[in-house]
């Protein structure tokens, strides 16, 4: 349920008023910004192989209905079960019936935004089960009942401050004095505290980063080796994933692999990648008994061969929020549900409605860095404007705001007097501004010059310099 | 209709441009083929070459790497690595062939037990199928030759590589896997764990190993 994309405007109030979250957003923001330069200048092909994977995908959407069948054939011929979804209901419910079937009791869990997306922790809970989540990030938020603000960094937004706190709070059967202070000493105790967890599960969850139709194989990425404990350990395997997760062979998905991490973290690979087909063999000494694969739609196939298909391209790096001036402002709890960015602000209305999500595509100043570092090579900005003329189309554009641009229409059909009214604002700015150079307050700005001054008009306007110029 | 017809019609119907046939036959060419894809230039070279990159690689990301002539002096290093790493001279490994014949007496007091990883070993070795200079990267089959848990569970991993074995990019590992039935289990693994949750600060380990050496034996 999205119930938060609705009051974005209230969430960035809150989120630029929070101190914590500031200085959080200022610590990390650019570190994830050099280190994919850098991983970037290290791979001279990396652009070429951005082009590569853009077209992998592409040529998968268009084929998608056949990769899938391809895929799930081989899941079964590999001892696997395939189970498939058209709504997050009913996902939750082949998951609760596995879990239901064995007894389960503790189920672990790695990394998947779909299980965020489909709130399979709450369902999990509410059935008598007790999830854990294992990767690192993911287990600092559940014990603080938020979600994920990032994609690929969910605890992005705390400070080791509050991770001390929640830790102290939690992890009572450890010694009240013991020293935390240092970040070592905070991966440490949940090193410990999650390494049982692991031998306790009866179920380990994961998502998937790529369904390979080849072979039938599932493939997660993680850096702390969590997802591997988590499928590796208990009797059930069950892998979370999107239709759109589908590559045709393992080259493939090496191509997608090869931008991937660059992208995301700046890693030239990380440190564990894993592909899983099928159920422990009869010869294997450990592994899962039973390997299930639940496939979810919940609207993306509504995407398809629409003006928005591009976002189904995208692997879920981040890198766009990384680079993306707004989400740096506010992060990610403001954009009120799963997915935030740029990324988020084109996804969410398309899996939850424009009417719930009209502000996030306005979230955007159309600065372009998204675009520019998508390794999937997303034409977000066009995408987001895609929603923007939508919400016009929809009547979701507030009063106001249809009000001043059907003002702004009517002048800009009249250009003698566009040319008249903009040379007196011009001139009126310039002289309000005139000591600073900058206005702290301007007519109908208020909201605007409340965070920022604006620049003051030098007293002239484009269209007069340009004709002073040509004589 | 169920969720599974009812899904992949309406992606058809959004998405198929032309005869079924046609579609089909485009993917099944795909499938067959095995196309690879652009290969960077990297890790291309002689074995000199490999083994200075996967070095690197590896190196960069926390991992450790020694060169060895002859696979037959892998006890003696093994030992060595555990008694400078403070660890019990107590290694378990899979049923791989090759690390069964080795001439284990040559560990001194190095203990050597064959199975799955379990809670308290504090150290495994394991025979990589593949080691890939372009990104410092071994690649792990699951089987009796090589469990899982021998990746994971231990403080220590070490894993003994052949230059034969050392290609330049994953592509021909890729190859060389389609020689045989898909595994379980195929482990891409780059340097110990990590993690960089909180403040994206690097910490090592997170869940898994807090050091990888790999031994990468000229022959064997």
């Amino acid at each position: 349920m999205n119930e938060l994309s609705a009051t974005f405007p209230a969430n960035v109030s809150k989120a630029l008023a929070d101190g914590q979250l500031q200085y959080a957003l200022t610590e990390t923001g650019p570190r994830f910004v050099a280190k994919r330069a850098k991983a970037r200048d290290a791979l001279p092909e990396f652009d070429a192989l951005r082009d590569q994977a853009r077209d992998i995908k592409d040529h998968v959407l268009a084929h998608l209905d056949i990769y899938l069948e391809r895929y799930e054939r081989k899941v079964i011929e590999t001892g696997g079960q395939v189970h498939w979804a058209e709504t997050a209901e009913e996902a939750r419910a082949a998951i609760l019936a596995i879990c239901k079937r064995i007894g389960a009791k503790s189920v672990t869990k790695g990394k998947s935004m779909i299980s965020e997306e489909i709130e399979l922790n709450q369902a999990l809970e509410a059935a008598g089960h007790t999830p854990v989540e294992t990767d690192l990030g993911e287990y600092l938020i559940q014990l603080r009942g938020e979600r994920p603000s990032h994609i690929i960094a969910p605890a992005v937004h705390l400070t080791r401050d509050q991770i001390e706190a929640d830790f102290r709070r939690v992890h009572t059967h450890l010694d009240p004095k013991r020293d935390l202070t240092e970040i070592p000493a905070l991966v440490e105790e949940a090193r410990l505290v999650l390494r049982q967890k692991y031998f306790d599960a009866d179920v380990g969850i994961t998502g998937a980063n790529f369904l390979v139709a080849e072979s039938g194989t599932s493939i997660i990425v993680t850096n702390e080796g969590n997802g591997d404990l988590t499928q590796l350990l208990p009797k059930v395997h069950i892998v979370i994933a999107s239709v759109e997760k589908m590559v045709p062979t393992l080259e493939d998905a090496t191509t997608l692999l090869r931008v991937l991490a660059r992208s995301a973290s700046g890693q030239e690979f990380s440190n564990y990648t894993t592909l899983s087909t099928g159920p422990r063999r009869a010869s294997d000494l450990d592994g899962p008994g039973e390997y299930h694969v639940v496939i979810l739609d919940n609207g993306r196939s509504n995407v398809l061969g629409t003006e928005f298909q591009d976002m189904l391209r995208c692997i879920r790096c981040g890198a766009c929020l990384n680079h993306c001036p707004i989400y740096q402002a506010v992060g990610g709890h403001a954009y009120g549900w799963v997915y935030p960015g740029p990324i988020g602000a084109v996804v969410t209305p398309a899996l939850t409605g424009l009417a719930k999500s009209k502000h996030l595509p306005n979230a955007s100043t159309f600065c372009g860095r998204c675009e520019e570092v998508c390794p999937m090579r997303i034409p977000l900005p066009k995408l987001l404007r895609h929603w923007r003329e939508k919400e016009f189309e929809q009547h979701l554009t507030p009063g106001a705001f249809r009000w001043g641009l059907g003002i702004w229409a009517f002048f800009a059909k009249h250009p003698k007097l566009y040319h008249r009214a903009t040379r007196l604002a011009a001139r009126v700015l310039a002289n309000l501004g005139h000591a600073k150079g900058r206005l702290s307050s301007a007519p109908f700005a208020g909201n605007w010059t409340a965070h920022r001054d604006l620049p003051a008009p030098q007293g002239k306007t484009f269209q007069q310099m340009w004709k002073e110029r040509k004589r | 209709m169920s969720a599974r017809d009812a899904i992949l019609a309406r992606i058809k119907s959004k998405v198929a441009a032309g005869p079924d046939a046609a579609r089909a036959a485009t993917v099944n060419q795909r499938l067959a083929a095995h196309a690879r894809n652009l290969i960077p230039a990297r890790g291309q070279g002689d074995d000199a070459h490999r083994i200075r990159v996967f070095t690197a690689m590896m190196e960069a990301v926390g991992g450790t790497v020694e060169v060895l002539d002859d696979v037959n002096d892998v006890p003696e290093h093994a030992a060595a690595y555990l008694r400078n790493a403070n660890l019990p001279a107590h290694l378990r490994r899979g049923a791989d062939p090759l690390l069964a014949k080795l001439p284990w007496h040559r560990g001194g007091a190095l203990e050597v037990v064959e199975g799955r990883a379990i809670d308290s070993d504090k150290a495994s070795l394991t025979r990589a199928f593949a080691g890939i200079a372009e990104t410092g990267t071994i690649i792990q089959l699951s089987g009796p030759e090589s469990p899982t848990t021998l990746n994971f569970l231990p403080e220590v991993h070490l894993v003994v590589l052949e230059v034969s074995n050392l290609h330049a990019s994953y592509e021909e590992a890729w190859s060389r896997l389609r020689e045989q039935a898909m595994p379980r289990t195929v482990n891409m693994i780059s340097g110990p764990s990590r993690t960089a949750d909180i403040e994206q600060t690097i910490v090592r380990p997170a869940h898994g190993p807090k050091n990888m050496h790999v031994l990468i034996v000229r022959s064997s």
